[in-house]
This record gives C-alpha cells, sequence and structure tokens, in this order.
C-alpha cells in the first residue's frame, strides 16, 4: 500500500468520525474514560522525564559556561527556555508516541482483530465516531496540560538540582528565570502540544483501526504507527519553528 | 423474512459469491453450510451489511437493504443482533455490561429497567450469576451464551450467528444449537446460523444452503438433505466412514427396513 493510499484512508478515518453521535450521554462517558486513560494515566512518565532533563540541562548548561564574564543566572534562562521551547513540548510527545500511541493502537487492532469493532457496527454505532474521536479529543485535551506540567517540573528540577549541587543558588536561579522571559514561547509550546497531541492520537488510531490479520499484524502496526508518529512529530517540530519563531 | 437475490462479491481477481439467491424464513433456523472459502462467512457479511455486495439485492421484510443510505442501514442495524464466531465481547466489560451496552447505547429505560432486562436475557441463557464475570474469566461455552444475551437484549427481528460452535465440545454444540432454537420460535425471529457442524445442520436446520466454492449448491430441510443426490454435497456431510454407516442407517430407518426401536445390545451380541 503506497503513502498516497494511506493518506487517503487516513482522511476518510477521519472525515468519518464527524457523524451525529447514536448517545451523547454514552460518548462523553467514553470522552472521560479516554482523558484518564490518556492523561492521568501518562502523569508519572511525564514528571520523571521532565524533572530529570531539566536537571541534566542545568548541569551540562554550567558545565559549557567557561567564561566568568557572563552571570551564572544565564543557566536558569537557558534551561526555562531549552525546557519550553523544546524538551516539555517535544520529548514530551515524542514519549507520549510511545506510551499513549502504542495502547491505542494496539487497543483498536485487537478490537479489530477479534471482531468488537464488527459488533459495534452490526449494532448501527460509527465505530470511527466512538472509538476514535474521543481518543483524538482526549489527547488535544490532556496533552497541552502534561506539556505545561513537563515544563514546571523540569524549571522546577533544574531549580532543584543547581541549588543542592552548588552550581547557581536558587534565588539567582529565579532571577534569571524572569529575565527576558518571552511568553510567547510558552503560546509557542502550546500550539506545538495540540500539533504533537493530534499526530500521536489519530495517526496510532488509524494503523490500530484498520489493522488486518492476527497478534502479529497487531504488535507490527503498534511499531509502525510509533515510529511514524515519532518522524512527523520531528517533522511537524521543525515546520512549525520555521514557520511560527 | 429475508430475501437475497443474485448476490455477487468478488476480492481483487477472485470472485466469493457468484450469483446466490435465496429467501431466509422468519421463525427459523436457516442454515449456510458450506467448507472452508466457501464464501458463507462473506455472504453473512454482506446480509449484515459489513461487506458491500457488487451486485444483487438483499431485502428485509421487503425492504431493499442494498439501496439504502448509510443512516437508513443503521437503524436497520438495530433489528439485528450477531453472535460472532469469537463472540466477540467487549473485553473491558464484565458479563452484565456487554449485555447492557446495546440498552445503554440505544434504550431510554431508566437503569432499574435495563438491570429487569439483563436479568432477564442473562437468565434466558442460563447465565445466572455470571454478571460481574470478565470475558477471560468465563468458558467458550459461556462467552458464546452471553454473546447471545447480547444480541437479543434489544429484541431484534433477525439473528445471525458466524459458526456458534466453532472451539466448542459436542456437548456444549449442543446446548447452544438448543438455545437459538428455541430463541428463533419464542421470539418469532429470522435466524441465519453459518456452520459447518453436522450436528447443528440435522439438529437445529429447518432451512439449509448449501455453498460450493461461492455458488449455491443445494438447499433444503434437515429431512431432505440425508436423500439429497449432490456429490459435493455428500462429500462434505458425510465426509468420514462413520458418517457414512450413519447415513446408510438413518435411511434403512426412514425406509422401515430397520426397527427403529432396536435394541442395540442384542444386535451386537
Amino acid at each position: 500500500m503506497n503513502i498516497f493510499t494511506r493518506l487517503g484512508e487516513f482522511l476518510l478515518m477521519l472525515k468519518g468520525m464527524f457523524t451525529k453521535p447514536e448517545n451523547w450521554r454514552m460518548y462523553w462517558k467514553e470522552l472521560m474514560h479516554q482523558c484518564v486513560e490518556l492523561g492521568i494515566g501518562s502523569m508519572g512518565i511525564v514528571a520523571i522525564i521532565s524533572v530529570f532533563i531539566g536537571a541534566v540541562s542545568t548541569v551540562q548548561t554550567s558545565y559549557q559556561f567557561v567564561s566568568s564574564i557572563i552571570p551564572r543566572s544565564v543557566i536558569a534562562q537557558i534551561v526555562r527556555d531549552s525546557v519550553i521551547l523544546e524538551f516539555a513540548p517535544t520529548i514530551t510527545c515524542v514519549v507520549l508516541a510511545g506510551v499513549v500511541g502504542s495502547k491505542i493502537s494496539s487497543e483498536l487492532g485487537n478490537m479489530r482483530v477479534s471482531e468488537q469493532i464488527d459488533a459495534l457496527e452490526i449494532m448501527g454505532i460509527n465505530t470511527k465516531a466512538y472509538l476514535v474521536l474521543p481518543k483524538i479529543v482526549a489527547g488535544i485535551i490532556m496533552v497541552p496540560f502534561l506539556v505545561v506540567l513537563a515544563m514546571v517540573l523540569g524549571i522546577w528540577g533544574g531549580r532543584f538540582v543547581g541549588d543542592i549541587s552548588n552550581i547557581l543558588p536558587h534565588e539567582l536561579y529565579d532571577k534569571g528565570l524572569h529575565d527576558t522571559f518571552v511568553p510567547y514561547n510558552v503560546t509557542f509550546a502550546l500550539i506545538k502540544s495540540y500539533t504533537f497531541a493530534f499526530i500521536i492520537t489519530a495517526i496510532p488510531a488509524y494503523f490500530g483501526y484498520n489493522v488486518k490479520g492476527g497478534a502479529l499484524e497487531i504488535g507490527r502496526a503498534s511499531t509502525t504507527a510509533v515510529v511514524t508518529s515519532c518522524i512527523i512529530i520531528l517533522l511537524a517540530d521543525y515546520v512549525l519553528a520555521q514557520v511560527l519563531l | 423474512m429475508i430475501t437475497i437475490k443474485d448476490i455477487e462479491k468478488g476480492f481483487i481477481d477472485k470472485t466469493v459469491i457468484d450469483g446466490v439467491s435465496s429467501t431466509f424464513e422468519t421463525g427459523k433456523c436457516n442454515l449456510i453450510i458450506g467448507a472452508s472459502g466457501s464464501g458463507k462467512t462473506v455472504l453473512m457479511k454482506c446480509l449484515v451489511g459489513l461487506i458491500t455486495p457488487d451486485a444483487g439485492q438483499i431485502s428485509y421484510d421487503g425492504e431493499d437493504f442494498t439501496s439504502m443510505d448509510e443512516k437508513q442501514k443503521k437503524i436497520m442495524r438495530r433489528k439485528i443482533g450477531m453472535l460472532f464466531q469469537g463472540s466477540a465481547l467487549f473485553d473491558s466489560m464484565d458479563v452484565a455490561q456487554n449485555v447492557m451496552f446495546p440498552l445503554h447505547m440505544f434504550s431510554n429505560m431508566t437503569l432499574g429497567e435495563k438491570r429487569k432486562r439483563v436479568e432477564e436475557v442473562l437468565d434466558r441463557v442460563n447465565l445466572n450469576g455470571a454478571h460481574k464475570k470478565f470475558p477471560a474469566e468465563i468458558s467458550g461455552g459461556m462467552k458464546k451464551r452471553v454473546g447471545i444475551a447480547r444480541a437479543i437484549v434489544l429484541n431484534p427481528q433477525y439473528l445471525f450467528c458466524d459458526e456458534p460452535n466453532s472451539g466448542l465440545d459436542p456437548q456444549t454444540s449442543l446446548v447452544i444449537d438448543k438455545l437459538i432454537k428455541e430463541i428463533t420460535e419464542e421470539f418469532n425471529i429470522t435466524t441465519v446460523v453459518n456452520t459447518h457442524d453436522m450436528n447443528s445442520v440435522m439438529e437445529i436446520g429447518d432451512r439449509i444452503m448449501y455453498m460450493y466454492q461461492g455458488k449455491k449448491e443445494w438447499e433444503g430441510s434437515n429431512k431432505e438433505i440425508i436423500f439429497n443426490n449432490s456429490d459435493k454435497l455428500n462429500g462434505f456431510i458425510f465426509a468420514s466412514e462413520f458418517l457414512k454407516d450413519a447415513k446408510d442407517m438413518r435411511m434403512l430407518e426412514i425406509k422401515g427396513k430397520i426397527d427403529n426401536n432396536r435394541d442395540m445390545e442384542e444386535l451386537l451380541k
């Protein structure tokens, strides 16, 4: 199957999601379920990664600081901007592409192979709307929250490590955080997070929903979904940086 | 009653169903039998609208299903219940939730009424006390019964069963067959069963259609099948020496050449 066929199928899947729900309450329930699964379920891993990214950024930035002319508070500025602009949205979403993407793909793949999707279709339910749309919407709602959490924890991780390893005291770190802060960077990071949220939910959903075969194909679909999502995230990251910065 | 007329379906360069016409009667168990690859599953998927046939017409009590748009098909599907080969139960839901799902989606009942209805259908399929069990915790036969309960919970007019006995022991198969037959007669629904289980053919086959390489090869009842002249059908049904002997004995019985009430122990002496 070539890339254009896949793209066509993907667009048709997206188009097929937008129909009137058979029962709003059931769709709402499914959306809330997905928000918990995708959002709350990923908070732990996001928190751990963010704290360590911030901590390592502080240590490595300090290590590269050889000139005594530059004030130490600049370390905080560099950590802040690196975390907000790149680490929090991109690294978090690449990790989520693995965690959330493989989950979505294997869940839908298993439902396809075990005829659960057919069973829903027979009942008269639009499976694209009931199974795929809530996952994408849940991703778009929850991923930006996770990215903001990653920003806060990443910056805090840098502050904590700067303090305990005597790189720079937290008073200096806090001063650096306030210096030359550009609020647009946060807006830019949020735009990225919305874009990546769509990528890490819609692409695995497509691969999972269209699985044909058995257990082997479900595994293949998950791997393909994660790899494709990661590549598209990096591509989108570059495009957004070019266009918006 | 479901009527199909000149149904054709092919995939790439292979014709899977070639001009099949038949009528599936209300209140009867209509069986589609045939070897693996004969096209019976594809035909059933065409009947329920999971696959669109290339040509032909499918009518549900006179309503042309093939010419309906998606919205009309969705409404029609609410009159359809289906038991899948692998039961297709939702893994994340327990037995009661699986059965209650169509009620949540399509009925305006109160929660109490829904619970009562679930109780009724689970009772009907003899599954009391399994409400809180998950699909992974129950046997294959129980899964099939939950599948039947879910299929009938909305009082469908049409019931489709895709290989209901696959993976079940002969005794459990008989229980499932009996249940399908009873439900069909009790609720006067049109039941279509895909099977290659000969016990089912003889036990519940009010109307039987035999498919061979995508074509309808033979049609009749379970009483007529034993006298059929089709070599292909005989080769399929009476595949083993044991079944051939059983057929010969049965024919002799019917013709009155063997006493129906013969004492087997006496004969064996």
